[in-house]
């Protein structure tokens, strides 16, 4: 077995004297869906924000083992001067938002070549004077921004403004526009949230498609159990911040401290 | 059917007239006399009166079929981006014809109207220049015009210590208010909306403050002068001065002092159309679409790995640039710069230049900067008013076009080709990583 992909040892953050996360440890694996679950409140998306860089993990440390070897997330984001949460993107974590974060006034393929600013020809000169260098790079992220409209069944769409999609085609959009970062994992934070029942179901089968096809690693928030047992491989549950059972989905069902903190029972039967 | 229609329409008459009455009352019906109050109420009443009879006219045109018709377009108009379907006929041929004209205007129009078109094209550069800080980049700038002031003295005071001329600053201004651009943007740029429009209004403030005191070195509120542009070291003078040779003993043509003014129109006239170019070329660039990605939401952007700071770096900076080009323009078209020409109110009207043609739309900030300087011209008969016209024409834009004069259309963009090219994506990407 190889290392995992990402590892994450005894994080914990603060916010002044709260405590959203408690020694949290667990790790995603390579080419597998990864599942975050728990009650509202229980610190998973504080969890998803120091994965991702929007957060800076009061202690511990969050390990991605990616295409440069291991990489330590925190001191991504310290880094003098030029550190920030970008860095991680750039180290191969993408991620999608809760509340859809698309850019509502452009159109749609421009959204994915805003993620691919990495591999276009940014230089100011090469696009003025239209030099070749620039009309190739130019040329193949727009192809690989319809390879992944066709992905998500959104070619379509693709010279229609962002904002006047259905909502279900926004959240495949996000994903389709994380994808186009190139990432080594991909977040996704309650992809399911206000879909109608075919709508997830056509999530859950983009969602499996990543990982079978493309081999992608992803790790996942979702309220949706039925969608979270169809499509992942591994379950972490959180309560109170803090890991309360982590193991394949057949496993994490029949733990009796997820049936406690979902269904909530009383402390001396789950002891018991 | 008749009393249903009139019934509403005495109702809005009566409300129309009885707001008007409270608010031109205290205005215009009481008159302050040394310490005690003459009673005009009836020219209050007149002007209510009028006002009254202009809504029910606007009502009564509603009503009509014609003006049913002109709501309706003007509704639909407000509605703001569109995208483009990549089917339209290219402009070439009007913008070929536009650029003909622009550039034979100085054989056509007296040297009063040549002056205005300079005016005119100078506030195209900065209308285009702050396009790109506040439309693109959505930066709120307040300050503007300090780039301005950057550009128009360094060609002053330029000249005077170092004996810099105007192609000389034409080369350097950008680079240098580019330069205070970064100066200013770096510490505040982690600021957002509000916080950074008063910062960049109190830079503003503080350069025109510095100009207006450093009496030794600026020249303080005395100005300082502007050398005329040479050709190829050729003058514009009537006589030359020692050891140079004027334009037109040169050419062997008969002395006018409009030479200069056209020089200086044709070369503005390039400059804004490459600035033009560079502007729409932008709209089509990563750097173009990256400022707009940050403009529509910045921790989208973040998560996309759009270094954020340096984004917003480059925008201020070209932003400044272009305004720090104006600024050579400026004061070589005058001859003399004085820190008067930089207050906040210059800000002020090149922030309504951006707002009026459409955050972000290139025409409809060309558009936008030749009404708001030809218009003060054309009205001058009516000098009075003339703020209170323009005012009015701003409010009634902002109603009925909120999102500017032109409506903004994004690039569309097609495969190379129409089958899927395959695993294309990550192996790509790795060749860059």
């Amino acid at each position: 077995m190889t290392t995992p992909l990402l590892e994450i040892h005894n994080v914990t953050m603060r916010f002044g004297g709260i405590v959203a996360n408690r020694n949290v440890s667990f790790s995603v694996e390579r080419g597998a869906v990864t599942a975050l679950i728990g009650p509202n409140g229980a610190g998973k998306t504080t969890m998803f924000n120091c994965i991702t860089g929007f957060y800076r993990a009061s202690e511990g440390e969050i390990v991605l083992n990616g295409r440069d070897g291991p990489l330590d997330i925190g001191t991504l984001i310290t880094k003098p001067v030029t550190g920030g949460s970008h860095l991680v993107t750039r180290a191969g974590i993408a991620r999608t938002f809760q509340n859809i974060r698309l850019f509502k006034d452009m159109s749609v393929v421009e959204n994915l070549l805003v993620a691919q600013h990495l591999v276009t020809a940014n230089n100011l000169l090469s696009g003025v004077f239209r030099t070749p260098s620039f009309h190739r790079a130019e040329r193949e992220a727009v192809d690989r921004a319809y390879h992944w409209l066709r992905e998500m069944n959104l070619a379509d769409d693709a010279n229609r403004l962002a904002g006047e999609l259905p909502y279900g085609r926004q959240r495949r959009l996000e994903i389709a526009r994380a994808m186009c970062t190139g990432p080594t994992l991909i977040c996704l934070d309650e992809p399911a949230a206000g879909l109608n029942p075919s709508e997830t179901r056509e999530l859950s089968e983009v969602i499996q498609r990543l990982c079978t096809e493309h081999d992608q690693s992803v790790l996942v928030i979702e309220h949706d159990m039925a969608l979270v047992m169809r499509i992942s491989q591994h379950i972490v549950v959180l309560d109170h911040g803090e890991v309360i059972s982590d193991g394949t989905p057949e496993h994490v069902a029949n733990d009796p401290a997820v049936v406690a903190a979902y269904l909530g029972v009383s402390e001396e039967e789950v002891e018991a | 059917m008749q009393t249903n229609r009139l019934l509403p329409l005495f109702k809005q008459a009566l409300l129309t007239f009885t707001v008007s009455l409270i608010l031109f009352g205290p205005i215009s019906g009481l008159v302050l006399e040394g310490f005690s109050f003459r009673n005009e109420l009836t020219r209050a009443v007149v002007l209510a009166a009028i006002v009254t009879a202009g809504r029910v006219a606007i009502s009564l045109v509603q009503m009509t079929s014609l003006g049913q018709a002109l709501t309706r377009r003007m509704a639909d108009s407000g509605v703001g981006v569109t995208v483009m379907t990549g089917t339209e006929k290219s402009p070439v041929l009007i913008l070929a014809l536009l650029f003909v004209a622009g550039l034979s205007l100085p054989f056509f129009a007296d040297k009063y109207f040549l002056g205005i078109a300079i005016l005119a094209l100078i506030y195209c550069l900065l209308g285009l220049g702050l396009n790109i800080v506040v439309g693109l980049a959505g930066l709120l700038d307040l300050g503007f015009v300090a780039f301005y002031a950057v550009g128009a003295y360094l060609l002053a005071l330029g000249s005077q210590y170092l004996g810099l001329g105007f192609w000389g600053a034409l080369i350097i201004a950008p680079l240098l208010a580019g330069l205070f651009g970064m100066v200013l943007a770096f510490p505040v740029l982690k600021m957002h909306g509000d916080y950074l429009a008063i910062v960049t209004l109190g830079f503003g403030e503080i350069i025109r403050l510095v100009l207006n005191n450093w009496l030794d070195f600026t020249g303080g509120p005395n100005g300082a002068p502007v050398p005329a542009p040479t050709v190829f070291g050729l003058e514009f003078t009537r006589t030359a001065k020692q050891g140079g040779v004027s334009i037109h003993d040169y050419l062997g043509i008969p002395y006018s002092a409009d030479y200069k003014f056209w020089f200086i129109y044709l070369v503005l006239f390039l400059v804004v159309c490459l600035v033009i170019y560079a502007v729409e070329r932008l709209r089509v660039m990563p750097l173009g679409r990256m400022w707009e990605a940050l403009r529509e939401d910045e921790i989208a952007c973040r998560s996309l790995g759009v270094n954020h700071v340096f984004t917003k770096l480059t925008a201020f900076m070209l932003g400044a640039s272009t305004g720090g080009l104006a600024g050579v323009f400026f004061a070589v078209h005058q001859g003399f710069v004085n820190p008067t020409s930089f207050t906040f109110f210059e800000s002020a009207l090149i922030l309504a230049i951006v707002v009026l043609g459409g955050l972000g739309s290139t025409v409809g900030v060309i558009a936008a900067a030749l009404v708001l300087t030809i218009l003060p011209e054309l009205l001058r008969d009516f000098a009075e008013y003339r703020v209170l016209i323009f005012g009015v024409l701003m409010v009634v834009m902002m109603i009925w076009k909120p999102r500017g004069l032109v409506r903004i259309k994004r690039p569309a963009f097609f495969p190379s080709t129409t089958t899927d090219a395959g695993p294309l994506p990550l192996t790509a990407k790795a060749e860059v990583a």
